[in-house]
């Protein structure tokens, strides 16, 4: 390693309440190359670039930058030595020009106020260093995401950054627009200025990287230059051995399908195209489907469609043979078909309310005589779920704010099994719970599904594809790229969702 | 050995622990405190406070607001606010007054006097119908509460004014040859000594109460103030729960109407002026969140009361009119710092 090692991490340890996201990691940034960060959700990437960019602090271990140990107290802070992170997120202002944001919290101050045209000069020079023609006072709003990262990139320049974090940084962007951001990293790199650089889109992100950096589950499983390593050594290094979420259950293979999709297209919310194109799918009770896919393919339109949430442009959806397609979503959970929606807190929880109201809310109707609430029924069903999806929790009356994300996540499932559904779908069920819950969530889905519940849920983690599933549907771009039963292997999965080739 | 028992006693039981924490006490009942303090300091000020006929006068003061709390605490509680019941408390109060002259039905060239209870009845109509198009812009064409509200405001004083040219109706005793007399009933008139608008009130409240705690539609309506999206996903029929909740309000105004323009006799186009303000301070004062989801009708009916006696209060003992504003505007403020304590804490943990 050596002397071109501009900012070092020693024994980087952090822990959220009990769960430990980086156990002790060591990561170098080298100067004037991009260093890329490789691993799974949840394997700490993320964490570790927030300790780095100073908006958390870790719990053990030091950051060195060019050799002398140094503490970030927040972003403005590692901002003053060099340090700036670009969020997957854009943190602009879109009502504001680029120059105003660009200029945000340091503007320079003139003769009665603020000396607009040195900044709007600034910017300019700004955007001509970065060869992009975007007029310093167009509101970012305006612009398309991929010029919003160049805003954000200027930004960060501006500040005399030397080392650039970039987080999923091509996630929403056009293939040209891509091209357009690698020609900019490689022009700062000419520069002088190191790049640390995380994606999912594994062949996408070699192509800018000199060194490739492996995390899994919060340790630094590999570390090795450009020329040393390939697709296939990252992907093995990526997965490595997992933690087992279970197999599939016993499927009657010959049952009529209780959820029928036919040619359903969704229409994309902002500008244009669509989010779901022709879609076809049907799933037999008992049947667990996963639908994998990168972020933008249509997989959250697809189930907030099914279940109601939002309309869609054209196509039927079918259960039991019996058109859905304009019922409300309350009609819709009488008709047994259920989401568990993608973000708990804004979709999931209501947060002022109590574990059991949380958790008999969809099925209140159930337990009411005559006009009223039965609390002696209420608390039947209440305590059965809780018992039913383990939940962990000081009882019904606890408020749910108290329990932790898997926890919640439970309370969220047990709210919609309350309402005795025949297919329920789940947006992105593991997200930002601990592998343990992760493994009890999966359980009881399997467990449900024997029973007859139809299952579809969504990842974004090739692993939890293949634990329950028996049918693995890859969506690229609204629609189904492909279909596998699960005897596939990891590689295949990740190739079929674009996630391994430039789109 | 010891040591480690009393460890495990005090993780087992934090939250016991809480509730014997007199700071905890003192600021989740700080609403009947307050009402304690104020009754206990203005009975020490003036021999005139403390007495039952006192608080039966006090009472029917506190009946007007208290409906309107109760009304505006349901709206509140969904994330919503209603500006207008000040205004639809005069525009029925005057279309009851205009209800008592008679219906002049020309082509049949008679003039109809409905009885008391039809005025009754055709009144609550009325104010539940503007509710009703409150909760439709609000719920249906996601017009901004507050916004649709104030044009309510405005709408409503507008049509009060519109109705009686400015004036007052003054005769609302009806006579006994046309078979409307009892009006003036709800408005002077006791059970076993309590005035009818406290009898009212107490009737309405305990409706709201009960819907509130023990129905379906109550739970309904808590969760769409505390979440609306995830109610929405639920199942609940949130566009339903909201348009309901300013029916409930416009149906409280309206009685607040009548019961007012009972007592005084008559019936003006100005009555009620801010007293939505008053409403939404009482809901403040009783502990329920603006941003909605938390409330009760308890609380709410505490701060009603908190308001009218201390307002009450500072007229007995000779306070001038512009102070007791300065002292109502510190209640409401403190009130809602207290809110801001309680509910801000929890967030955090």
């Amino acid at each position: 390693m050596g002397e071109n090692v501009v900012l070092a991490a020693r024994h980087i340890a952090k822990s959220f309440g009990g769960v430990q996201a980086l156990k002790g990691v060591n990561f170098d940034v080298h100067a004037g190359q991009v260093t890329t960060l490789f691993g799974e959700n949840g394997a700490g990437k993320s964490t570790l670039m927030k300790i780095l960019s100073g908006v958390i602090q870790p719990t053990a271990g030091e950051i060195l930058l060019d050799g002398q140990p140094v503490e970030f107290e927040s972003t403005t802070d590692a901002a003053r030595h060099g340090v700036s992170i670009i969020h997957q997120e854009l943190s602009l202002a879109p009502n504001l020009s680029v120059r105003d944001n660009i200029f945000l919290g340091r503007e320079i101050p003139g003769t009665g106020g603020v000396d607009y045209a040195e900044e709007t000069r600034q910017t300019r020079a700004l955007m001509d260093d970065l060869e992009e023609a975007i007029d310093p006072l167009a509101p970012v709003g305006s612009l398309r995401l991929g010029q919003q990262q160049i805003v954000e990139i200027a930004r960060a320049l501006s500040v005399n950054s030397r080392i650039l974090i970039m987080d999923e940084p091509t996630s929403a962007l056009s293939a040209s627009e891509v091209e357009v951001l690698f020609g900019v990293i490689r022009e700062l790199k000419a520069r002088g200025v190191s790049i640390v650089y995380i994606s999912h889109h594994l062949e996408e992100a070699l192509q800018v990287t000199d060194q490739a950096v492996v995390l899994r589950d919060g340790s630094m499983v590999a570390s090795a230059p450009r020329e040393e390593v390939d697709l296939p050594w990252i992907v093995q290094k990526m997965v490595g051995s997992h933690f087992d979420l279970g197999t599939p259950p016993p499927l009657n293979r010959d049952a009529d399908p209780v959820l029928e999709i036919r040619d359903l297209s969704i229409r994309m919310e902002a500008a244009g195209g669509k989010a779901v194109n022709d879609l076809n799918l049907s799933v037999r009770p008992g049947e667990i489907v996963c639908i994998y896919g990168l972020m933008g393919a249509g997989r959250t339109e697809l189930l907030e469609c099914l279940a109601g949430r939002i309309p869609a442009e054209g196509g039927q959806i079918l259960m039991r043979g019996e058109d859905i397609s304009d019922m409300t979503i309350p009609e819709r959970i009488d008709n047994g078909l259920v989401l568990v929606p993608e973000d708990r807190q804004r979709d999931g929880l209501v947060q002022t309310m109590s574990v059991g109201e949380n958790l008999s809310l969809a099925s209140i109707l159930d337990f009411c005589r005559r006009a009223f609430v039965s609390d002696r029924l209420e608390r039947g069903i209440v305590d059965r779920a809780i018992k039913e999806v383990t939940v962990k929790t000081d009882g019904p009356d606890a408020p749910v704010t108290s329990l932790s994300g898997g926890n919640q996540q439970k309370v969220v499932i047990g709210k919609m099994l309350a309402t005795s559904p025949s297919v329920m779908l789940l947006d992105e069920p593991s997200r930002g719970i601990d592998v343990g819950a992760k493994g009890e969530v999966f359980r009881l889905l399997a467990q449900h599904a024997e029973d007859g519940l139809a299952v579809i849920y969504s990842t974004s983690e090739v692993e939890e594809c293949i634990a329950i599933a028996h049918r693995i549907i890859v969506m690229n771009r609204g629609r189904i790229a492909a279909e596998f039963s699960n005897d596939i292997t990891r590689e295949e999965i990740m190739a079929a969702s674009g996630e391994a080739v430039i789109a | 050995m010891e040591t480690t028992q009393t460890m495990t006693e005090k993780t087992a039981q934090p939250s016991a622990w809480q509730r014997f924490n007199p700071g905890r006490i003192l600021l989740e009942g700080r609403a009947f405190f307050a009402l304690i303090t104020i009754i206990v300091v203005f009975s020490l000020l003036s021999p005139h406070y403390f007495t039952v006929s006192n608080f039966l006068t006090m009472s029917s003061h506190v009946a007007i607001f208290g409906l309107l709390s109760v009304g505006m605490l349901m709206v509140i509680l969904t994330g919503g606010i209603d500006l207008s019941v000040g205004s639809v408390l005069a525009v029925s109060g005057v279309f009851a007054g205009f209800l008592m002259q008679g219906v002049e039905i020309e082509s049949a060239g008679v003039i109809l006097y409905p009885p008391v209870w039809a005025v009754a009845v055709l009144t609550i109509a009325f104010g539940a119908f503007i509710g009703a198009i409150n909760g439709v812009l609000v719920a249906i064409f996601k017009v901004p509460a507050f916004v649709a509200t104030l044009g309510m405001l405005y709408v409503a004083r507008g049509v009060a004014l519109l109705m009686t040219n400015g004036l007052t109706f003054n005769n609302l005793e009806g006579s006994t040859a046309l078979g409307n007399t009892g009006f003036d009933w709800l408005g002077f008139n006791r059970i076993a000594g309590v005035p009818i608008g406290v009898i009212i009130l107490a009737l309405v409240s305990l409706v709201a109460a009960l819907l509130l705690s023990r129905t379906a539609f109550g739970r309904w309506l808590y969760a769409t103030g505390g979440n609306y999206r995830a109610a929405e996903l639920s199942g609940v029929p949130t566009r339903r729960v909201t348009i309901s909740v300013y029916v409930f309000s416009g149906i409280c105004a309206a009685i607040a109407g009548i019961v007012l323009s009972s007592q005084l006799t008559s019936a003006g186009p100005t009555a009620g002026f801010t007293y939505e303000l008053t409403a939404i301070a009482g809901v403040v004062i009783g502990g329920a969140a603006l941003a909605g989801g938390r409330g009760t009708v308890r609380g709410t009916l505490l701060g009603a009361f908190v308001i009218g006696f201390l307002a009450d209060g500072l007229v007995i003992i000779g306070v001038s009119e512009y102070w007791q504003q300065v002292f109502t505007g510190a209640v409401i403020v403190l009130a809602v710092l207290l809110n801001s304590l309680e509910y801000g804490g929890r967030r955090k943990t």
